[in-house]
Parts: C-alpha cells; sequence; structure tokens
C-alpha cells in the first residue's frame, strides 16, 4: 500500500474543492441563463403577437386591434423587465420566470391565432373571431357579462349547497340507520341514476319560477353523487374505530358526529366533486333553456345573433369560474383534511 | 423504561372481575360456531392476569365480553360484584392494531375519551399528563400516520390509561411490534401497572411475555376454548428474562401448549 504524507495530500483536496466550487458556479450560471432565455423567448413572443396585429391590415372591421397590439408591447415589456430584474422583483420576479415557458407558448399562439384570422382568414369567420373581437366584448359588453356571470353564481351556488347539505344528511342517515336505509335506499336507486336534465321540462312546467326549478335540478344534480359517497364512506368505516369509542364511553351521537362522519369525510369531498361537475352541466342547459339569465342564457342569445365572438367570451369566462370553484373546493378539503397523505395537489 | 416526568395520580385502583361460568358461540352461515366453554376466572382486585392459548381459541373474545362489547351467550360477567352489561370507561381495552383515530392528533386521540363523556373542558391536564407518562410530549401535534408503530402503540396505551380504568384489558397490545420495541414496551407496561394499581388482563401469543409481565398466566385449550391450567407466577418485579423459575414454567406452558417438542 502506497503511503502519503499529508503536504502531498492537502493541496490535491483543496484543488478538488474549488474545481466542485468553480462547477457549481458554472451550473447555476448555465441554469440562470437557461432561464433568461425563456424569460426572452416570452417576450419576444409577445412583441411578436403585438407586431402582427400592426403589421398587416384586418381583414374584418374590428375597432380594438390597436389597443390590443399595445397591450401585447406592454406585456412583452413588463417579461423583459421581470427577466432582467428578477432578483429585484423578489417573488414577482421568480413566478415569472416559472411560467415563461407558458408565457412564450401563450404569445405564440395569440401570434398564429391573429395571423390564422384576422390577417390572413387561414380559419374561416365568423366561427373563429380574432382575439381583438373577443377582448372587444370584454371592454364593450362588460355590464352584460358581469350580469350574467352573477347570476350564474348565484344560481349554482344555491342550488349546489342546498344538495350537498340534503346528500350530506342523507347519507349520513342511511349509512347509519338501518331504517333509514330500508326506505331511501329505493327511492334513490330509482330516481338518483336519472339524469338531472331529464326533468327540465316537468320543474319548469311544476316550479312557480324558472329560477326555483333550476334550482331544485341544479340540488338534485349535486344530491345524488353527494348521497351515495357519504353513504359508502359512512358505511365503510371500520368497526374497530367505534369499537374504541364505545370502550372510552361514546354515545351513539358522539359516533355519529366524532366517529362516523369525519372518517367518511375523504369520501364526502369525492362526492361533492362529482356533484360539482354534475351541476355546472345542469346549470349551463338550465339557463340554456329555461332561465332568462346566466352565462347558458348569454351563449344561447351570442348564438342567435351568431356573434361568435361573445360566445368565446362567456366561455372563458365560464371556465375561470368552473375552474375557481373546483379550486377552492380543493382548498377546503385541505384544510379539513390535512390529515390524510398523499392527495393530489390542485 | 419511559421517563417519567409528572406524576400520574391513578383516581381509582383495580377492580375485581368475575368471569362466571361464562360460554360465547357465533352464528356462522347458520351454523353455530363455539368459541369459549364454560369459562370461570376470578381476578382480584390489581391482579395482572395473562390469557394463553392457541390462535384463534376465542381468548380476543373473552376480552370483547370484558370491555362489554358484546353480550355473553350464558353465564355472567361482573365487576366488583355488579354484571357487565356494557361498555364502560372504567375497562379500557388496549387493542393489537392501536386504531388511532387518523384524522386526530395524538393529543386529540388521547382525550378521545374524556371527550366523549364530556369532561374535558376541566380536564385538560390529564390528557397531557398521560401523554407525558409514555414519554410522548414532543409528539402532542403528530398526526397517527406520522407516528412508527411502537409510538403510536404508545399513544393507544395513553388513550386508555387517561381514563384511570379499573380494569385495563389488554388484546396482544404489542403482538404487532417489532421484538426490541416489544421489550422496552413490556417493561413500560409492568411499571404502568405498578404505578397505576390497575387490574390487567392480557391476552398473548408469547409466552415469554406471559411470564415477564402476569401474576397469573391462565391457559386455554383449542376452541372452543375451555381453561386447562391457571399458574400462579410468584416472582418479584421487575423480572428478569433469563430467570431459571421462568424458564421452567415456561417449559410447562409449552408442554401444556403441545409445543414441548421444540424445547
Amino acid at each position: 500500500m502506497p503511503t502519503y504524507s499529508a503536504s502531498e495530500i492537502a493541496p490535491l483536496d483543496g484543488d478538488r474543492e474549488t474545481a466542485l466550487i468553480a462547477g457549481d458556479g458554472g451550473l447555476q450560471f448555465i441554469s440562470k441563463l437557461r432561464f433568461s432565455i425563456t424569460g426572452i423567448g416570452a417576450g419576444l413572443a409577445w412583441l411578436a403577437f403585438g407586431l402582427s396585429c400592426l403589421r398587416w391590415p384586418d381583414i374584418g372591421d374590428w375597432p380594438r386591434t390597436e389597443a390590443v397590439a399595445y397591450t401585447a408591447f406592454a406585456i412583452a415589456g413588463g417579461i423583459a423587465i421581470a427577466t432582467t430584474a428578477q432578483a429585484a422583483l423578489g417573488k414577482f420576479g421568480d413566478g415569472v420566470q416559472r411560467r415563461a415557458p407558458w408565457l412564450f407558448a401563450l404569445g405564440a399562439f395569440l401570434t398564429l391565432w391573429e395571423l390564422a384570422t384576422a390577417k390572413f382568414g387561414w380559419l374561416p369567420l365568423p366561427f373563429f373571431p380574432p382575439p381583438q373581437s373577443i377582448v372587444e366584448v370584454y371592454t364593450d359588453d362588460l355590464p352584460k357579462l358581469l350580469d350574467s356571470a352573477f347570476a350564474s353564481v348565484k344560481l349554482q351556488l344555491g342550488g349546489y349547497f342546498i344538495g350537498a347539505a340534503v346528500g350530506f344528511l342523507t347519507g349520513v342517515s342511511i349509512g347509519w340507520s338501518r331504517l333509514a336505509g330500508y326506505w331511501v335506499h329505493p327511492i334513490l336507486r330509482f330516481i338518483g341514476p336519472l339524469p338531472a336534465t331529464a326533468w327540465l321540462p316537468i320543474a319548469f312546467f311544476t316550479f312557480p319560477s324558472a329560477w326555483s326549478a333550476s334550482t331544485f335540478l341544479i340540488a338534485l344534480a349535486t344530491g345524488f353523487p353527494v348521497t351515495v359517497l357519504t353513504w359508502s364512506g359512512v358505511a365503510s368505516v371500520s368497526t374497530a374505530y367505534y369499537d374504541v369509542a364505545r370502550t372510552l364511553g361514546a354515545k351513539p351521537s358522539f359516533l355519529v358526529t366524532k366517529v362516523a362522519i369525519p372518517a367518511a369525510l375523504p369520501h364526502v369531498f369525492v362526492g361533492l366533486f362529482m356533484g360539482l361537475g354534475a351541476s355546472f352541466a345542469v346549470l349551463v342547459v338550465a339557463e340554456m333553456i329555461g332561465v332568462k339569465a346566466g352565462l347558458g342564457f348569454y351563449l344561447q342569445w351570442a348564438q342567435g345573433w351568431a356573434s361568435y365572438n361573445n360566445m368565446y367570451a362567456a366561455l372563458i369566462v365560464m371556465s375561470l369560474l368552473c375552474s375557481g370553484a373546483i379550486t377552492l373546493l380543493f382548498k377546503v378539503r385541505d384544510r379539513l383534511l390535512v390529515w390524510q397523505k398523499g392527495v393530489v395537489k390542485w | 423504561m419511559v421517563a417519567l416526568a409528572k406524576p400520574f395520580q391513578p383516581a381509582a385502583t383495580g377492580a375485581s372481575l368475575d368471569i362466571k361460568s361464562v360460554s360465547h358461540a357465533f352464528d356462522i352461515d347458520g351454523s353455530v360456531l363455539p368459541v369459549l366453554d364454560d369459562v370461570s376466572i376470578s381476578v382480584a382486585p390489581g391482579e395482572f392476569v395473562a390469557l394463553l392459548g392457541p390462535s384463534g381459541c376465542g381468548k380476543s373474545t373473552l376480552l370483547r365480553l370484558v370491555a362489554g362489547l358484546e353480550p355473553p351467550r350464558a353465564g355472567t360477567l361482573e365487576e366488583e360484584g355488579v354484571a357487565i352489561t356494557g361498555p364502560y370507561p372504567s375497562r379500557v381495552v388496549v387493542f393489537q392494531d392501536p386504531t388511532l383515530f387518523p384524522w386526530r392528533t395524538v393529543w386529540d386521540n388521547v382525550a378521545l375519551g374524556l371527550e366523549a363523556q364530556g369532561v374535558l373542558k376541566t380536564q385538560r391536564h390529564r390528557v397531557d399528563a398521560a401523554i407525558d407518562l409514555v414519554g410522548l410530549g414532543a409528539f402532542k401535534k403528530a398526526y397517527p400516520h406520522q407516528l412508527s408503530g411502537g409510538m403510536a402503540q404508545r399513544v393507544a396505551l395513553a388513550r386508555a390509561l387517561v381514563n384511570d380504568p379499573r380494569i385495563l384489558v389488554l388484546d396482544e397490545p404489542l403482538g404487532k411490534l417489532d421484538s426490541l420495541t416489544r421489550i422496552t414496551m413490556q417493561a413500560e407496561l409492568v411499571s404502568l401497572w405498578q404505578r397505576n394499581g390497575f387490574t390487567a388482563l392480557l391476552v398473548t401469543h408469547d409466552v415469554e411475555e406471559a411470564l415477564f409481565l402476569a401474576n397469573r398466566v391462565i391457559v386455554f385449550s383449542d376452541r372452543p376454548a375451555r381453561i386447562t391450567a391457571d399458574i400462579t407466577v410468584d416472582r418479584p418485579y421487575p423480572r428478569h428474562r433469563g430467570d431459571p423459575h421462568l424458564a421452567e414454567l415456561r417449559r410447562q406452558i409449552l408442554g401444556l401448549l403441545g409445543l414441548d417438542a421444540t424445547w
């Protein structure tokens, strides 16, 4: 075995360390540079979008083309500033850098869209309106759109909360009580699988107002999955939990509220998510057919006038609202089910 | 052994337990499966009794009857001369699985009994004392999925002890722990029992564990369980696993269980 003196080894180690540090720094520098390149790319994409708006004349009559172009320039400038002054901007700068690839994709998509519609008409009008005509809806028809969105939210919230509450209580009762199960289960089997929209004609006829009819239908669509999943959640609670609680002196009311319900909560949330999805569908159909307000009604109305830009604008709002509702429900779930491990983050 | 941070003052000492000619059976698909056959055991206050027997012989069923989770088909069970008709927090069970409520923190799990009995508001200090007693003071806010098997079983023990049980019913509480944790917790159980003075009824498969812990070892036959031997273990605590007297008893019990060939 060869022997080395300490003086022989020491400088070697020292060298390695410096090399490592330099390597690290180099890596960091490269990764920074890569971020900056994507950031610059994103800025350029938005610049291209703005230029594409101004470079060629519109093939139709859209008053917002210039405004859109300048907004695109502003966004491009913002991205450029955030990229170069990332460190100074702190969290905001980091956020922009993280989203730089998406910002780039969005800018590129808008440029292509602009060219394909407003400039060269590769896509048939009016079915594919250019970005500026959708922006025009938001600037010129905002009050009506907001009213519609507000009406939709109101209808949806009322129906959803009623359906979720009734479904939860029904689910707990049939999961807990044999008698409740005996009477409710057949009704549930008979009515539950029926799509809530099938009730539309009857509901609009029998209820005093289109609004109450739609609330009922949304509640129905929400209630069924919530009931079934709450029920299955309560039914699947391990009897060992009840044994433990009973030996510790728990009364039946304690077993329901402090054992059955918390144990069933993960299932309940699956039901709430399913109910939310189902109720969106009912909401839109109800608004298209009977209710004279809301985004579904707006869509229907826009179709009547063949104003496709209004429809796209309404669809975007609708998507934001639905996604927002799901996000909110996820937040509530994460709050209540912190004790669960390995859950999906939305 | 667990560091005993705060003195734990038991409110009650052990109760006597009388199991009088108890028989029990299960209905399985229309046929009757007898599990307990005329079992009579009289446990003195503060005694530590271990029940040994082959797997599936009905020992755990006997514990469920003692806990009051089920009524027996025949015979009676009495705590301090009063018939057992249902679960009561003076008789608390520690199961083989910790069965902690996963949605509750360690503190809230231990508080379960006091909360169920409606006395938690005034007795919160008892929860802290019980958690300290099992040495988990630093884990009060942890959720069960963050605990190891031994820690979870300690929480289950604290959840039982916080009620100051007069009879502690232990259904193989150490059965699923690794052997090192098991040995530690056996010593902890002895010291908790000596300190609190409760009557303990332990079901186990482990002859050595029974002999290390109990005053009395009751050996059961195959299902339907019948008592085949009632052995007094007259050795002082703390006991030593190498004690030749215990080794002799072990040989004798394994013989009763039909396993003497392996000794």
